[in-house]
């Protein structure tokens, strides 16, 4: 833990001489911090917007904005971090974009964020397949998928912040725009979903453990 | 205590202080609710199961050739040229002071902060960033000792292998180029010319690991050993980290310093 907590000393100590080098107009500085942090990035990228393509961008647009950005940012706080949350900002700005011409094409029944949501679990319960059709690990992974594309994308982003990531409450309300309460709602809402997403697979792999077939 | 409800269970794993030792009593009594929160764990090992695409080591290289020709130069304002003595003239003597004292291998004691409030106070926020720049800078010659330690006190000749795997100190080599070369800058901007030559040199012998292949005949290992060797460099990166230590220490105890340590450098 020791070596750990050092060794993010030193990459923030760093991170802070590289950005103040970028500052004072030296713009390959930058690229320390391009190829240091652009992993991180893009597995938070990935897990928000579900394909490569999406996340590769959403790296990119991140770090351009980040460089944009950088007289804001000063020194004041972990550059890393930082730019996670530039990331995070634009993945969800993105996903909203891309529900609302998902809608407008496809006219399908969804349900606004913040409206009173009078069964907010049965569109992931309708569309669940049949519990025959779930079984193994490679199926309990793409059923995951297909379950959080069903969520909105604050659930979305709330849940990969507060799962992967293990941000804090507030640093979501931060990126959620709201307050820590509506922000451990949305968490919630989004455990909520999953689970009863993964429901029919769970019982299945219960009925197959009972007949010996697991 | 009746069944817990789902938000309740949801809060408990979370870590909510509210109600938790009743949660927790509760737990170990009812298998129902138990159960419920097994089912709730699930979730999140299904999500861990859920595999992010590798994008590849050099991910980072890619994503900086992509945007590079898109980010426009930046014109640096006051406040970022701590790396600049002659700038800092501005915000006052004593700042300015600070800064040169590290690029010239002296140190300022505290109690030499006089001059006007100003220049106090810019001394100030100046020595925070002298103290970040010695850590850093530091912390960076520390890594390097190590991948150069390694790679001269190795032995692989002895171990009858035909090829030797280098791919390890070979990355360290090569994360380690890009910021040694900042410093390196640094310090020549700041006019240290002492401390740009000893990064100079630890930057070709880094360059020459880093760009080795990753597998070496025990000769072109052999070579790689001499060329560590040749330059000294490894003597003249513990005498720097040494200066750096004392600089750091001394910026609390004031030692007296001279010039010695640097020209001790120089001769190695």
């Amino acid at each position: 833990m020791r070596a750990n907590g050092e060794q993010a000393r030193s990459v923030a100590i760093s991170d802070a001489v590289a950005v103040e080098r970028t500052l004072s107009g030296e713009r390959d500085a930058y690229r320390l911090l391009v190829e240091r942090h652009s992993q991180y990035v893009y597995r938070l990228a990935y897990r928000m917007t579900g394909n490569k393509e999406d996340a590769e961008e959403v790296v990119q647009e991140a770090f351009l904005r980040a460089y944009q950005k950088l007289r804001q940012f000063a020194g004041n706080a972990n550059f890393g971090t930082w730019v996670y949350r530039i990331a995070a900002n634009y993945a969800i700005d993105r996903l909203r974009q891309r529900k609302s011409e998902d809608s407008r094409r496809e006219q399908p029944k969804r349900i606004a964020e913040g409206e009173p949501e009078s069964d907010p679990l049965s569109e992931v319960k309708d569309a669940a397949p049949s519990p025959e059709r779930l079984a193994g690990s490679a199926q309990l992974a793409a059923k995951m998928k297909e379950a959080l594309d069903t969520l909105t994308p604050a659930e979305r982003t709330a849940i990969v912040m507060r799962h992967w990531d293990g941000c804090g409450i507030e640093e979501i309300a931060a990126v959620l725009k709201s307050n820590t309460s509506a922000a451990k709602n949305t968490v919630f809402r989004a455990v909520q979903k999953l689970r009863l997403a993964l429901q029919p697979f769970a019982e299945a792999r219960g009925a197959a453990r009972a007949v010996g077939t697991e | 205590m009746k069944h817990a409800t789902e938000d309740e269970l949801f809060a408990y794993r979370e870590g909510d202080a509210k109600g938790r030792e009743a949660m927790a009593a509760h737990l170990k009594e009812c298998a129902e609710c138990r159960a419920e929160l097994a089912r709730l764990e699930e979730v999140f090992a299904a999500l861990d199961a859920m595999p992010v695409p590798d994008p590849g080591e050099d991910y980072g290289t890619r994503v900086w050739r992509q945007i590079a020709p898109r980010l426009p130069e930046k014109r640096a304002g006051w406040w970022q040229t701590f790396f600049v003595p002659q700038r800092l003239a501005v915000a006052g003597a004593m700042a300015a002071l600070v800064i040169a004292a590290f690029f010239a291998g002296k140190k300022v004691g505290p109690g030499n902060t006089g001059g006007s409030e100003t220049a106090v106070e810019a001394a100030s926020a100046e020595k925070v960033r002298e103290r970040v720049l010695i850590v850093a800078v530091g912390d960076h010659l520390g890594k390097s000792e190590m991948v150069l330690v390694e790679l001269s006190h190795a032995s692989p000749a002895d171990s009858g292998k035909k090829l030797i795997n280098i791919s390890a100190e070979q990355k360290r080599a090569e994360s380690l180029v890009e910021e040694n070369r900042l410093y390196r800058q640094t310090a020549l901007e700041g006019g240290d010319n002492a401390m740009a030559s000893t990064l100079d040199e630890l930057e070709r012998v880094l360059m020459d690991v880093a760009n080795s292949p990753a597998e070496v005949t025990p000769a072109q290992f052999d070579s790689i050993q001499k060329r560590i060797a040749e330059h000294g460099i490894l003597l003249k990166v513990r005498v720097v980290r040494q200066e750096l230590r004392t600089a750091e220490t001394g910026r609390k105890s004031q030692p007296a310093q001279t010039d010695s340590m640097a020209k001790e450098r120089n001769k190695v």
